[in-house]
């Protein structure tokens, strides 16, 4: 098939009684050595105000998979004689990061996985030094960020809120829970998945029956035992969907509603792109190889930086390039597909850069389902069934 | 004339019952830490053996009388009796045994550990590891040559086969493969290297002699999206006339004609088929499917499913002895 590119490799067997270290020298050299240099961006991030003791705040999200990424990268390249070096850039915390994005860009850098939040992202992406670069955000799951902004420079590796909200939407329909009581945070965020979640409800049929935004407030009367069956009483649904992104008051809803309802969204049952209890398809494998590493469970944002970077890995192997323009090129072409221990080949959409992948929808100890869920059909891609597909895009 | 008639009824069955157990199957079955026995003529469950946790590649000794089983969480290879099933030693295999080969003679073992991007290469007569080498990210499948020239090893994330060279031990070749490399297995003549990959969905010929890949061949399941096809176990007759590729969550083996390198047909099995294995006068080849708990069992002549059997939680891997 010629969409394929294999390359010829040849044998060297006078080179080999050295064992391993001759491997970084032999094998499929044929196209002679490669450095590959990524670069990682982040910001540094402030403790948000604790709300218990049981999840301590992880301020190296997203590196450590890079850093697992390029050891597996690395361990390929001493077959293929290419070398992957990671460039760890972190800004202050009140940083402008565009002065620092810009040296990176300088400095020669345009495989970068960034790390920073929508507003941030935006800034970086748009600058005309970065046109040529490719960037990976690991960070964001903003719809705006995949439907309007539309960065043909971005790849998104979190899925988005609309693609949560449809994998969860997928399971209520399922479970034939139609009817939802929408719970909205404060903050723009919430605002922001609530709005994914209603446009889910549309897309699949469901109906929003209330809506209520949560308020905080310092009134040292309400108590959650107190608080939340007043707040969920006098309406007949079928669902609690909770949009509390920072996860403030999303915890104390589950067995505290008036009615006795599951609770889903933000917290209950979420949709995720990685969890803990995930084990299916080779998951233990990943999962172990991060803990030995990192010494606590993989996140979110170590999953994504870890399939951007074993994205540059697959395609600068497969291609035998590194530069922006010819990766860019391969993962955008038919022939690249990503193993991402989710039991379906990972690619990126070329409408808005967002990888396609399986949601995970995960209770703290379990995996509930992972979407798309069966019998929901796609005439070409069935990961497609989640987010924006091609003929809702509204980018060009 | 009675007596007689008796006497021949009574034969008759004996030498049926003798016919029958000419064969066993043996099935690991990951999630019930057990092994079934099967009765593949009768189509019946014989008995579940419990053994180490999670039980997973499987393979039978030269002579026929152990088998050897990897015991993925307890880090080790079981050696049972194959006719008394009792748990008769282990062998050395490096941490998270999963799959296995032997070399022609028996004497070697060759292991994937795959969370340490490690071969491990067992004595299996002095139950001690002689060697370990280094291989890609996620070695899983791995397959000795007929001809005893060659080992190779797959790596899941690193998409390659690895060649090392029996005398030597050492890896004298690679050879880049589609994603997610999962099993290997040589034709009877050593010729060819057929490699499944389960994300690209393909079977990979490999030409041995230049260790390059000969032919890709894609699968198509009306009704099915590529991306459920994701072929696993594959096997090919000593005749090489057929080979079987079993395509996952597809729940389905592909039947191959080895000559035309062309997909002959689907056969419909159970959920999520992995593992293959042929009888040992290849008339039947068995099939573990994982999700549907069962094994079934085709006729090879006809390319016709004839049973499905019930056998345990999570079956994976599966040989016939005689």
């Amino acid at each position: 098939m010629s969409r394929f590119s294999y390359h010829h490799f040849t044998v060297l067997p006078g080179l080999l009684l050295a064992g391993f270290m001759c491997l970084l020298y032999s094998g499929l050299s044929a196209a002679g050595h490669l450095d590959i240099r990524i670069a990682y961006f982040t910001q540094l991030k402030k403790p948000p105000p604790p709300l218990s003791n049981l999840d301590p705040f992880i301020a190296n999200k997203g590196i450590q998979g890079a850093r697992l990424a390029i050891r597996d990268n690395n361990t390929t390249g001493q077959f293929t004689d290419q070398k992957f070096h990671l460039h760890e850039v972190e800004a202050a915390i009140d940083a402008d990061v565009t002065v620092a994005f810009r040296k990176l860009l300088a400095d020669g850098y345009q495989l970068i996985v960034v790390n920073l939040d929508s507003e941030k992202f935006n800034q970086v992406a748009g600058m005309p030094e970065a046109k040529q670069a490719l960037l990976f955000d690991i960070a964001t799951r903003d719809d705006a960020l995949r439907q309007t902004s539309c960065f043909s420079n971005a790849l998104h590796l979190l899925p988005s809120r609309a693609m949560r909200a449809d994998a969860l939407a997928q399971y209520m329909l399922k479970k034939r829970w139609q009817d939802w009581f929408l719970v909205i945070g404060p903050d723009e965020k919430d605002r922001l998945f609530a709005a994914a979640v209603k446009r889910s409800a549309k897309r699949f049929g469901m109906k929003i029956v209330a809506e209520k935004t949560w308020q905080h407030t310092h009134d040292a009367r309400r108590t959650a035992q107190s608080d939340v069956p007043v707040f969920t009483q006098g309406v007949d649904y079928d669902v609690l969907v909770v949009a509390d992104e920072a996860g403030l008051f999303g915890e104390y809803l589950s067995y505290r509603t008036w009615k006795p309802r599951p609770v889903i969204g933000t917290q209950g049952l979420v949709a995720t792109s990685w969890h803990r209890t995930h084990e299916q398809w080779g998951a233990v494998q990943i999962q172990n190889r991060f803990k030995k590493q990192a010494g606590r469970w993989m996140e979110e944002e170590d999953y994504s930086a870890y399939l951007a970077v074993r994205s540059i890995g697959e395609a600068a192997t497969r291609s035998h390039a590194n530069d922006s323009a010819a990766i860019r090129k391969y993962i955008f072409s038919s022939a690249f597909t990503l193993q991402g221990y989710k039991g379906r080949p990972l690619t990126y959409r070329p409408w808005n850069g967002q990888l396609r992948q399986p949601v995970l929808l995960a209770a703290p100890r379990s995996i509930v389902g992972v979407a798309p869920l069966e019998g929901f059909l796609h005439p070409r891609n069935e990961l497609d069934s989640l987010g924006f597909d091609q003929p809702e895009t509204t980018c060009e | 004339m009675k007596m007689n008639y008796c006497l021949k009824c009574l034969l008759t069955l004996v030498l049926c019952s003798a016919a029958a157990r000419a064969e066993t199957v043996f099935v690991t079955l990951e999630k019930d830490n057990a092994l079934a026995v099967v009765d593949p003529v009768t189509g019946k469950l014989l008995q579940t053996v419990s053994i180490g946790q999670r039980p997973r590649g499987i393979a039978l000794s030269r002579d026929n009388r152990y088998l050897y089983v990897a015991t993925s969480d307890d880090d080790s290879i079981e050696i049972i009796d194959a006719e008394t099933y009792d748990r008769v030693g282990r062998l050395p295999s490096g941490e998270d045994p999963e799959t296995f080969a032997l070399d022609p003679a028996g004497k070697l073992l060759f292991v994937s550990n795959e969370d340490d991007n490690l071969m491990s290469v067992v004595d299996v007569d002095e139950k001690k590891l002689i060697k370990t080498i280094p291989v890609g990210v996620e070695p899983e499948g791995i397959a000795v040559s007929p001809d005893n020239k060659w080992i190779v090893s797959a790596s899941e994330t690193t998409n390659m086969i690895h060649w090392i060279a029996s005398e030597s031990l050492e890896i004298t070749d690679n050879t880049l493969v589609d994603p997610r490399p999962r099993a290997a297995a040589f034709t009877a003549d050593s010729k060819q290297l057929w490699v499944t990959s389960e994300i690209a969905g393909t079977l990979l010929i490999l030409d041995v002699e230049s260790r390059q890949i000969s032919k890709r061949i894609f699968f198509q399941v009306p009704g099915l999206t590529p991306d459920r096809i994701q072929p696993v176990g594959v096997v090919i007759d000593r005749e090489r006339r057929w080979g079987y590729v079993a395509l996952g969550p597809a729940n389905r083996v592909a039947v191959i004609d080895a000559n035309t390198l062309e997909v002959e047909k689907y056969l419909l099995v159970g959920q999520r088929v992995w593992n293959l294995a042929f009888s040992p006068d290849q008339t039947r080849l068995y099939t573990t499917n994982g999700v549907s708990n069962d094994i079934s069992i085709i006729d090879v002549k006809e390319h016709k499913v004839t049973k499905s059997l019930k056998v345990g939680r999570f079956p994976w891997g599966v040989v016939a002895r005689p």
